[in-house]
Parts: structure tokens; C-alpha cells; sequence
């Protein structure tokens, strides 16, 4: 039985920190350099954190964890997120 | 944006339960109020959280499954045996209990009338956000041709069932295809079975088409429902995928 999920569940949290949808974003892997939206990210619930791998080699791309009060927010497994602003079609 | 852009970031919100109802022997739907609602588009969810009286709290995301209108939100809860959340909600949660909620969530698997033909693929309780893409489609009057496959273990673990009968015999196109993987109705012409190649495509439902996909289920089933489409010929860009299950998303 597979135990992920995908990016779509990353939703929530990152909505708490961020206006844009982030989940709607498009990533590129620092790994291999593919693109996907980060809806389409392989994620892993089970960690102290959420942790989104990508779907064409696995590699991490996002960490974030969230303690009383803060996040932290790893970005280094994506060299680029293509973001929409929010208010935009 | 259908007018439901949310410019701010998300919050947790109280909403209050109005009603509930049974779908089926282990699903219910919850018709929560929830006071500036501000929209949502049809296949987002929200986030609940429940927190016991000595601070413990869990919290699980949950489809949408009504179309916009004001301030009342429908989810559609299934019931897991082991489930941390589940149980409260879709067993003890009654009409005028408190909700605490965050959203509406989510950009990207969600479905804005459009004029294109729309293939839907469930699994189970994967139905909720696509169920609510039907609603929007009808509420909005919307013409796009829309087919639905949903796998269900037997008939009585069918979400809607009626409803979407009843907007079948409409017939103005919304067409429904059940595959049955434990039980099947009495005289339905094939055994019990996963979700094959075959029921993906019908008469003016081939890949040329291009339709827009939509699959959501639990993670197993989504994969091998894509899988089936990209290898029948569908563009994997015109795919979108919601998995969940039991460790952090529907539970």
C-alpha cells in the first residue's frame, strides 16, 4: 500500500503563510529539473513535517514544519516556483 | 475566479453544523454555516480541526461537496474503522455543534464551467469534490458533456446514488458508468472487479477528445486509474489527481 499523499494536501498550511496558492504553483526539481505543480507532489504526512518529494524522481523538493507560533519552510529541492498572484485568473 | 478569489490569507474559522444526513450505512453529509463564507470553486476542500478539552487537537482535510451558495458549505464524511476524526464527525457531530474549519483550499484540482467535455474518475469517497463539480455544473447551467466513473465496493456503499440518477435522467449530458470491486447489483453483466482500461472509454469519450480529467481517490487507486488514462492515450497535462487516505488527508 502506498503511503503518500499529494501536494494538494499542503494546501492548508501553506494558505496560512502565503495569499498566492502555492499548491496551483508550478516547481522546478533542483534534482532532475522537471516541472510539475505542486499539487502533483508525491507528499509524506508521516514525519515530524510534511514533506513533498517529486513525482518524476523523487527527490525532495518542499519540508515545512510548523511548531507554536513559526514554520519552517524548506524551498532548496525547487530552483524555481512560477507563482500566480493572488486576485489573477 | 467565479467571483470567489480569496485575496487574504486562510484562517480557522467557526462554523455551525445546520443539518446532517446519511448517504450511506458509513458516509454522511454535514451542512455546516459558516458566517463570511466567501466562496469556493467546485473541487476544493477545507481543513477541519477538532480539539479535545486538554488541548490535543487533529485535524484532516475534507471535499467539498455542494456547489456555492452563501454562507452554507456541504461535506461528505466517510467513516474509517480507525479513524482519529472521522467517527466524531460523520457519528456524534449533530445540528447546532460547532465546527472549527480552514479554507476554501486548494487552486488546482478544481473545475470552473467551461465548455469542454469533462471525464471524471472516482474511487470511493473520492466522489465529494468531483460531486461538487457536477453540482456547479448544473447550478450554473452549464452545457460541457460531462462523464463520471465511479468505483464503489458494492451498490450500497454508493455515494448520491439517487441524485445522480435523477440528474442522469435529465439527459442533458451527464453520463454515469459504476464499476462494482466486491458486490455487484443483481444481473450486472460482469463480475466484480478493479477499474479496467475498458470502462474509461465510450462512444465520443476517447482520448481525441480531449477532455479535462479529474481523478480522486485513495492513493492506490488514483495511480492505477492514471496509469490506465495516460497509457489509453491521454495527455498527462489534461490529468489532474487528488489521492488520499488514512495518514493525513480523509481519516
Amino acid at each position: 500500500m502506498s503511503t503518500h499523499l499529494d501536494g494538494n494536501v499542503l494546501g492548508g498550511e501553506l494558505g496560512e503563510l502565503f495569499t498566492a496558492d502555492v499548491t496551483a504553483a508550478t516547481g522546478q526539481c533542483a534534482s532532475c529539473g522537471a516541472v510539475s505543480a505542486i499539487a502533483q507532489t508525491l507528499v509524506y504526512t508521516h514525519a515530524p513535517g510534511l514533506v513533498a518529494r517529486c513525482p518524476s524522481c523523487t527527490g525532495v523538493m518542499l519540508r515545512l514544519v510548523r511548531g507554536p507560533g513559526r514554520a519552517w519552510l524548506d524551498l532548496r529541492g525547487i530552483t524555481c516556483l512560477q507563482l500566480t498572484p493572488p486576485g489573477q485568473p | 475566479m467565479a467571483g470567489a478569489a480569496v485575496l487574504g490569507r486562510l484562517t480557522w474559522r467557526a462554523g455551525t453544523v445546520a443539518s446532517v444526513r446519511d448517504e450511506t450505512a458509513t458516509a454522511r453529509t454535514i451542512a455546516l454555516k459558516i458566517p463570511s463564507w466567501p466562496g469556493h470553486r467546485s473541487g476544493q476542500h477545507v481543513d477541519v480541526r477538532l480539539t479535545a478539552a486538554d488541548g490535543y487537537s487533529a485535524q484532516r482535510s475534507y471535499s467539498i461537496a455542494s456547489a456555492w451558495a452563501g454562507d452554507q458549505v456541504e461535506l461528505t464524511v466517510q467513516r474509517l474503522p480507525d479513524g482519529e476524526v472521522s467517527p466524531y464527525l460523520a457519528q456524534v457531530l449533530a445540528a447546532g455543534d460547532p465546527l472549527e474549519l480552514r479554507g476554501p483550499i486548494g487552486g488546482w484540482f478544481v473545475w470552473e464551467p467551461a465548455p469542454a467535455p469533462v471525464l471524471l474518475v472516482a474511487g470511493g469517497s473520492g466522489l465529494v469534490p468531483l460531486m461538487a463539480m457536477i453540482r456547479t455544473r448544473a447550478a450554473a447551467g452549464a452545457q460541457a458533456p460531462f462523464r463520471l466513473v465511479y468505483s464503489v465496493r458494492g451498490p450500497g456503499d454508493a455515494l448520491y446514488a439517487e441524485e445522480l440518477a435523477e440528474r442522469q435522467r435529465r439527459g442533458d449530458g451527464l453520463h454515469v458508468a459504476y464499476v462494482y470491486t466486491r458486490t455487484t447489483p443483481a444481473g450486472w453483466p460482469v463480475p466484480p472487479g478493479r477499474i479496467g482500461a475498458g470502462v474509461l472509454t465510450a462512444p465520443g469519450w476517447t482520448p481525441e477528445r480531449r477532455p479535462a480529467v479529474f481523478v480522486c481517490g485513495p492513493t492506490g487507486f488514483v495511480e492505477a486509474a492514471a496509469d490506465l488514462l495516460v497509457s489509453g492515450g491521454h495527455d498527462p497535462r489534461a490529468i489532474k489527481t487528488e489521492r488520499f487516505g488514512p495518514s493525513g488527508g480523509q481519516s
